[in-house]
């Protein structure tokens, strides 16, 4: 599927869409993983939880869970909430 | 090498200082003789860089601890003095709990310490919430390290995040005893002071000594809430602390913290974040009192800044503030924003909250103003290059 990626992990894809595949959530996140390495943990931590600020939509809606099945046509958006001063 | 050799062979090495901010890095690089800078920066423009550390085992590998507002906490390091930095496959992170029971999750890596000489590889670092990790690798994969991050009594003492500093509880001050790789210190704000003889398969606490804010049991670490501890080179058998209730020595082999600030001015206080010790003399050492008076602001007491310097080891303190501003000035230092070179005479530097870099190069009695405008500043450091 496509997932668009926020202007903070360009330095990993160095393009703002790629590809990545995966039946849920966790396995998009870990495909995209071993496509670009470290970038998972820098929105999901240690105890798999989504980190406060990342916030993934898929067909418009937000996403929490990661065993939340994704259709293979969608595109999986990545933001970063606004946050900070 | 003596200590009077170290001091004359090191004006012919090449200083930077390392200087991580909320918003990026930068490095200066010094002349022979102190007086002119060249800005190398910003690195990482935008990431909370927390600290920045040059490995003295070889004089060129750079270690960054690192995250942004958004993402998540990383490491990375350079070989080439930041024209190219590799992040770390394998950042610092706790082990992930059960199922159904609450784990915690590094918010930041907020201290690396190389490990002992003989040891060539091998890092250490501190997060908040507190945690202690090693890196047997330069930087690249890291890995809890000593049991006491999942310890149900170290748990205990650490608190919760709402018990820590206002962004977030910090295990910081990692010490390696320069004459043993097994001898091993760290702080925890909170969670007080701990020590290792066994290379960090046990740790024990070592607060004899410590204050706690009135109608608190000291007794209890969890209410111990140590700044910053430094270990003097030129005695290892010598500690100094700056403490969240006064400044504080310790010679091993006692157990015993002695509060040295009590000699501090009345209206100064002794309460602060830094706390720098001499290269070569254990009896020397400089603090940066900071008013924690009614509400805590944290700011320089009156709007004056000094440092505050020992030269008899606590017995006595001289204020040294020339050529700061004399009022008006309401920043203050961090805990990791203070420290010294190793030229004879040492300088002295550090970064503000307000985003200046100050240095002394003659031991605290002249100061002077290096750099303004950057962002709120964290941490400095001064590292000779191969």
């Amino acid at each position: 599927m496509k997932v668009l990626i926020p202007g903070g992990l360009h330095s990993y894809t160095g393009a703002a869409r790629v590809e990545a595949s995966g039946a849920t959530l966790r396995e998009v996140l870990g495909d995209l993983d071993r496509r670009y390495p470290g970038i998972r943990f820098r929105m999901v931590d240690e105890q798999q939880r989504l980190r406060p600020h990342v916030r993934l939509f898929f067909a418009g809606e937000p996403l929490r869970d990661l065993d939340r099945p994704l259709r293979p046509d969608g595109e999986l958006i990545i933001l970063q909430a606004l946050s900070g001063g | 090498m003596t200590a009077d050799s170290d001091a004359s062979a090191c004006n012919t090495r090449r200083l930077v200082l390392l200087v991580a901010t909320r918003k990026g890095a930068w490095l200066f690089h010094g002349d022979a003789r102190r007086g002119a800078w060249r800005v190398d920066g910003p690195h990482f423009l935008g990431h909370i860089i927390s600290h920045l550390v040059l490995d003295p085992r070889d004089g060129k590998t750079l270690l960054a601890a690192a995250k942004t507002g958004h993402l998540g906490p990383t490491i990375f390091r350079s070989t080439d003095l930041g024209a190219s930095w590799r992040e770390a496959a394998r950042p610092p992170a706790f082990r992930q709990a059960a199922a159904g029971t609450a784990g915690r999750a590094v918010d930041h890596s907020f201290w690396l310490t190389p490990a002992h000489a003989d040891e060539p590889e091998t890092w250490y670092a501190g997060t908040s919430p507190q945690g202690l990790f090693r890196s047997e690798d330069g930087g690249l994969t890291w890995a809890p390290f000593s049991p006491i991050n999942e310890d149900p009594q170290y748990r205990k003492w650490m608190g919760t995040e709402q018990d820590g500093t206002p962004d977030g509880p910090k295990l910081h001050s990692i010490i390696v005893d320069p004459r043993d790789r097994r001898h091993l210190y760290f702080a925890m704000s909170g969670g007080g002071v701990h020590e290792s003889r066994d290379g960090g398969e046990t740790f024990a606490p070592l607060v004899d000594g410590m204050e706690t804010v009135e109608g608190f049991d000291a007794s209890d670490l969890a209410f111990h809430d140590p700044h910053c501890v430094r270990l003097c080179p030129s005695d290892p058998d010598r500690l100094y602390q700056q403490n969240h209730c006064g400044i504080y020595r310790l010679d091993r082999p006692s157990t015993r913290w002695v509060r040295i600030g009590r000699t501090m001015p009345q209206e100064i206080g002794d309460i602060g974040f830094p706390l720098v010790v001499h290269p070569r003399d254990a009896n020397t050492a400089w603090v940066f009192p900071m008013d924690a008076t009614t509400v805590w602001p944290r700011t320089s007491p009156g709007g004056r800044p000094a440092a505050y310097a020992t030269r008899d080891a606590g017995a006595t303190w001289q204020r040294q503030d020339v050529g700061m501003p004399a009022g008006q000035a309401w920043w203050t230092i961090k805990r990791q924003a203070m420290t010294a070179d190793r030229f004879d005479p040492v300088g002295i530097y550090f970064g503000t909250t307000s985003g200046e870099l100050w240095m002394s190069a003659d031991e605290g009695r002249r100061w002077e103003c290096i750099a303004r405008h950057l962002p709120e500043i964290y941490a400095v450091e001064a590292a000779d290059l191969a």
